[in-house]
């Protein structure tokens, strides 16, 4: 298999400054507003170069949904920064109504996401967030996999006239998905080619997957390892064509097993071509204050869970 | 000139005692369309009727003909308190948003005029999506500020309830606008003092309103919402403050009910609907002036 040259250790939310950065040199309707987590959301850059487009809300997330749809009245194009905690559940219905339903041009972006927050503990790890968005009809979820391919994903869903949920993270982590690989909004990216087991991860976990990956290799197991960097719209052709070749299925993600990328994964077997399928997630609980590796291990999202996973998978193909 | 029936009125060149015309068909309208679906809410409907059509018929800067979305160059208005959409959906037709027989079409399956307003299904005149309570203000500021940055010069006006007030939200977008200065805005509140379940007094008091909004930082009005006279005077000085640095709200007493005897004095027609008897009342009281959809 591949070997992954990792270029640095980088936040994924430092990627979202750089291409908010970016995007306001881009182009002048890009706007983005924070709710007191200017610093921890890496939009210090932008709130600095443009301070006529850049609206500090205070501690008041409800009332930045709203502004933010409103703001799109007259063409802007606002991204909204907060922890993935406080951009979903605390403002779930002024989502419902004043963006989704209203199909408003509001890019909700959303950093300390899942168990990798760390130490604040489960008051602030969101394990639920990608299944509340995923059932908004018409929102785009997008979970990138590290800091270079979140600055990509930032520049990306610019682009897309429509709500979108980013989604990243705040520990430094590997930057590693090769730079030639093209990003695109919905195309999932394969990133090891296998014929015994797919592996579809998001997020910090797609380092997981390709770790995991290699100790499969040294067991004479060849995984397909394949970032779902867009949880909706799923990639189906990828998810059934590279299933199609393996006969199982893995997913990964940080993320309560319930509403994320593993019930995306199974809703499209289940209805096209069922096979076995393995989940990698938070077993329906809440997390708890640690370091981020620890986290990972204990709530069994460390490569050796992936590597039993698939090994579990390849077994019930029968 | 040949008038269609989607034609816009000249807005600003209304007379007042076409104004009060024109109210009276409104309120015909609301009584014959929550009577016609059978479910919705007359009382707040109809006691705003002389506010929204002091709005759409002469205060509001704008071109039915030349709605879109963005609005440039065109004041905006955001009811936020989207229970009261049969007012809103009679004014909209009356001023030339769309077809005025479509009322008739309220509440019902694949019809544009949603139980609440919505941009869902492309009515022309809705910018946003009101009925869960206590968004409008802050949708409204976001509407101001992108004409801001837009450079234009027009206003953006919203309306809220008195119980919608309890909502935090409200109180979160009040310190943003004033911390902003967002000073292209009037918002106004629908004053009449009773909600679903009883006088608002008694559900969950509101204190000094006036003193919470100016300790919030906001100019404070106040005026009787169901005197046309009053409505247009005061919302010219609402107008004229606008510019200076500050958000303006203009607090509107007003009757739940108003024009329709039996519904007055109660906030049992908060959210039923008349039945035939009823409307049949209702509408003895309120003569035809434009003609009925």
């Amino acid at each position: 298999m591949p070997t992954f040259s990792v270029r640095a250790h980088k936040d994924t939310r430092s990627g979202f400054g750089a291409g908010l950065l970016a995007l306001g040199e881009a182009n002048n309707d890009v706007v983005a507003l924070c709710a007191d987590l200017t610093g921890s959301l890496k939009m210090d850059a932008f709130a600095q170069k443009f301070p006529d487009r850049f609206f500090q809300c205070g501690v008041a997330e409800a009332n930045m949904m709203g502004v933010a749809a409103g703001l799109t009245i007259g063409g802007k194009i606002p991204f909204t920064g907060t922890f993935a905690n406080f951009s979903t559940g605390r403002v779930y219905d002024q989502i419902r109504q004043s963006i989704a339903y209203a199909g408003k041009n509001v890019k909700i972006c959303a950093s300390h996401a899942g168990l990798t927050l760390g130490e604040d503990g489960a008051t602030h790890q969101i394990l639920e967030d990608i299944g509340l968005m995923r059932m908004l009809p018409g929102m785009t979820v997008v979970v990138p996999a590290d800091h270079d391919q979140t600055r990509q994903a930032t520049l990306a869903i610019a682009e897309i006239d429509g709500p979108v949920y980013l989604r990243f993270g705040r520990p430094k982590w590997p930057v590693f998905i090769p730079e030639d690989l093209p990003f695109t909004i919905g195309r999932a990216q394969t990133l090891v080619q296998g014929k015994d087991v797919s592996i579809f991860a998001c997020g910090h976990l797609v380092w997981q997957a390709v770790q995991a990956a290699e100790m499969l290799a040294q067991k004479g197991v060849h995984a397909e390892v394949i970032n779902m960097h867009t949880i909706k719209p799923l990639d189906v052709e990828v998810v059934l064509g590279s299933v199609g070749r393996t006969g199982c299925a893995v997913s990964c993600e940080e993320h309560n097993r319930y509403g994320g990328l593993g019930d995306s994964i199974a809703q499209v077997l289940a209805l096209h071509a069922p096979r076995p399928q393995e989940f990698v997630a938070v077993n329906d609980t809440f997390g708890e204050s640690g370091t981020p590796d620890q986290l990972l291990i204990k709530y069994g999202l460390a490569p050796s869970d992936i590597v039993s996973a698939a090994e579990r998978a390849i077994r019930r193909k029968g | 000139m040949i008038m269609s029936e989607t034609a816009p009125v000249k807005a600003q060149d209304t007379p007042i005692d076409e104004l009060a015309r024109i109210c009276g068909q409104v309120r015909r309208d609301i009584v014959r369309m929550t009577h016609g679906a059978q479910s919705g809410h007359p009382g707040g409907s109809l006691g705003c009727t002389e506010f929204m059509v002091a709005l759409y018929f002469r205060i509001l800067q704008h071109d039915p003909a030349q709605w879109d979305m963005d609005g440039r160059g065109q004041d905006l208005f955001f009811l936020s308190n989207g229970h009261i959409s049969p007012v809103w959906y009679s004014v909209l037709a009356r001023s030339g948003y769309f077809p005025i027989k479509e009322l008739a079409t309220f509440r019902k399956l694949d019809s544009r005029l949603q139980g609440h307003p919505t941009t869902h299904e492309g009515l022309p005149g809705v910018r946003m999506a009101s009925g869960s309570l206590g968004q409008g203000l802050s949708v409204a500021i976001g509407a101001a500020l992108a004409k801001r940055l837009n450079g234009d010069d027009r206003l953006v006006y919203s309306l809220h309830g008195d119980g919608e007030l309890q909502e935090g939200q409200i109180w979160e977008a009040a310190m943003f606008a004033a911390a902003h200065k967002v000073e292209n805005l009037i918002a106004t509140v629908d004053w009449n003092g009773r909600q679903i379940d009883g006088d608002v007094d008694d559900v969950m008091p509101l204190g000094d309103l006036k003193a919470k909004w100016a300790s919030f930082g906001w100019d404070v009005l106040e005026m009787n919402g169901n005197d046309l006279a009053d409505v247009l005077r005061t919302m010219g000085n609402a107008h004229g403050r606008t510019g200076k640095g500050r958000p303006v709200v203009v607090l509107m007493h007003t009757e739940m009910g108003q024009g329709v005897d039996f519904m007055m004095g109660t906030h049992k027609w908060h959210g039923v609907a008349p039945n035939d008897e009823q409307a049949a009342r209702a509408l003895a009281q309120l003569p035809e002036t434009l003609g009925d959809y």
